[in-house]
């Protein structure tokens, strides 16, 4: 048996983006409805391990940072994600581990220093109505959030929380577990159905080229600047899209769709990043550098299955 | 455009499978692919997470910790060898849409004339005239593509999409049709507007259109479309237009 919310955090200072995220919204693309839930799946599952929460657990996910929140209660919380120099109090937060915080505790996000995206998970979960099952919080279709209309929360808002059984144990997330996000990298993707309309030339640039993360990136899709690749293929019939599905436009530039993406569409791809791969494009700076390889299913369906065995 | 026999099934990430049937736009498509929706929903049961239908295509989501990607294509293959269209008697359900056409709310009702060469009043007459099928939703929620135009209508998309289309805005471009749910930036003709509420969260099935389902646009007058609930608000002219 649940009892009903109370007051968990006021927000004193919004900051430009901090959305409610639960797993995401699922059956009702076929109405047009996208997915939703978190850019970066794997900081966020840690960040309500870490919190004791089970897998879907709504936290929020803070962009940039900015955001200042002030504890209503005592509350058991975890930090996860982009280190967006975040202070309790007066002193750095530590982040990829169980906190507990007293009534008056003070929550100050900065700016990036590593990464761009933190996450905030608090025990019991904060709590909202769910729109179409879910209360994952899209901006562009105005569902979800903490006041179901897809808005970020702002200035003066308190955050409700449900109410916590037994208290987590003190935990931490292995090193490993901890990513370097300003760290080069390498996204797995799966080539997909019109790999082979790519010319020669334009797929060896996909794999070995180095793709700068464009300014234009967002919870939509993040476009990757570099060499310019060529399609036999110009546009198609729109179709369904998939979680990072890498299209591929006319002007040759890819754009890596994520999250709040739209449901179809009509450019050709090269195949879809992994899950994990796709959450950590998610927390690139623009400019930050990044490399494609492509991947087998085996091992790249291993790896989703090890780290959801983590959490679910 | 593509040379591969078809039906095809091809990868679409880890947790997807492309159903391609067609690869041209036909209003006889939906018969297969309401078929195919109906019996992958059978086929997947709990594993399944999604599907989303398009013009020639189905893609369908499961939970691949649940059903490993090969065995997702086993089923799929094993539908698809069994696929019967479903009865074209078993048409969609017919949505009349009340729609105010004037120039206020339909500022491109001069524009989409001009390049077809022909009066304001034989636009809305042509747009008004026929039933259209809802091919595909997307783009947001409850927007549903609907066609084919009276190739009299097709005309290009503008070339500057407004920033803000409101709500129940009639819209046509190439040879499609339809009507905004939200306020979305968009890029085609405005020719009306609706006081049809096409998406409403709290209604069963928040989408008013679906696949396969007809449409039928009625031309009503200014004082009907404010009756039946309809914003008569003017479309915003912005700086780049």
């Amino acid at each position: 048996m649940r009892s009903a919310p109370t007051p968990g955090f006021r927000v004193t200072r919004a900051g430009p983006l901090a959305l409610l995220q639960d797993a995401g919204r699922f059956g009702v693309r076929h109405l047009g409805v996208t997915q939703g839930g978190p850019a970066d799946l794997h900081a966020w599952a840690w960040a309500n391990h870490l919190a004791g929460n089970t897998w879907g657990t709504p936290a929020l996910e803070i962009t940039f940072g900015g955001l200042v929140l002030v504890a209503e209660r005592e509350l058991v919380i975890a930090l996860t994600g982009a280190d967006l120099g975040t202070r309790l109090n007066q002193k750095a937060a530590p982040r990829w581990q169980t906190l507990s915080l007293s009534a008056g505790d003070t929550l100050t996000f900065g700016t990036p220093t590593n990464g761009l995206r933190a996450y905030l998970a608090v025990a019991g979960g904060f709590s909202a109505e769910p729109v179409l099952g879910s209360v994952a919080c899209v901006a562009r279709e105005q569902l979800g959030g903490f006041d179901g209309q897809g808005n970020s929360v702002r200035e003066n808002d308190v955050l409700p929380v449900e109410d916590s059984a037994p208290r987590p144990a003190e935990q931490t997330a292995p090193e490993s577990e901890q990513p370097d996000y300003q760290a080069a990298v390498t996204l797995d993707l799966l080539p997909g159905a019109q790999i082979a309309a790519f010319t020669g030339k334009s797929l060896f640039d996909a794999f070995n080229a180095e793709w700068t993360v464009d300014q234009r990136a967002d919870r939509m899709g993040v476009r990757l600047t570099g060499p310019k690749l060529q399609c036999s293929i110009t546009s198609m019939v729109s179709e369904g899209i998939s979680l990072g599905a890498v299209q591929v436009p006319p002007d040759g530039q890819p754009i890596a769709l994520l999250n709040d993406r739209q449901t179809i569409g009509g450019y050709p791809r090269l195949g879809n990043l992994t899950p994990l791969a796709a959450g950590r494009l998610a927390q690139c700076l623009p400019g930050q550098r990044v490399r494609l390889r492509a991947a087998g299913t085996g091992g790249a369906l291993r790896q989703h299955r090890e780290f959801l065995g983590r959490f679910r | 455009m593509s040379h591969s026999p078809l039906p095809a099934l091809e990868r679409a990430g880890l947790d997807a499978w492309m159903v391609r049937l067609f690869d041209t736009i036909e209003e006889n498509n939906l018969l297969w692919l309401t078929a195919l929706t109906r019996d992958c929903e059978i086929a997947f049961g709990d594993a399944l997470v999604d599907m989303v239908p398009s013009y020639t295509t189905l893609m369908v989501v499961f939970d691949p910790t649940r059903m490993p990607p090969c065995e997702a294509r086993e089923r799929l293959t094993g539908v698809l060898a069994r696929l019967t269209p479903v009865d074209s008697g078993a048409e969609g359900e017919l949505h009349e849409l009340p729609t105010w056409y004037d120039t206020s709310v339909g500022p491109d009702l001069g524009r989409v004339a001009e390049l077809s060469g022909i009066t304001v009043q034989a636009v809305i007459d042509a747009h008004s005239y026929q039933q259209y099928r809802v091919f595909a939703l997307g783009f947001a929620p409850g927007f549903a593509f609907m066609g084919l135009l009276d190739e009299e209508l097709v005309c290009p998309r503008l070339d500057t999409p407004r920033a803000r289309v409101p709500a129940g805005s009639v819209a046509i471009a190439g040879q499609q049709t339809a009507a905004y749910p939200v306020v979305t930036p968009g890029g085609w003709n405005l020719i009306g507007r609706t006081s049809a509420r096409l998406f409403d969260r709290n209604r069963d099935g928040f989408s008013l259109l679906k696949m396969g389902d007809r449409v039928q646009f009625v031309a009503v007058d200014k004082a009907t479309f404010e009756d039946q609930g309809g914003d008569a608000t003017p479309v915003a002219r912005e700086k780049s237009q």
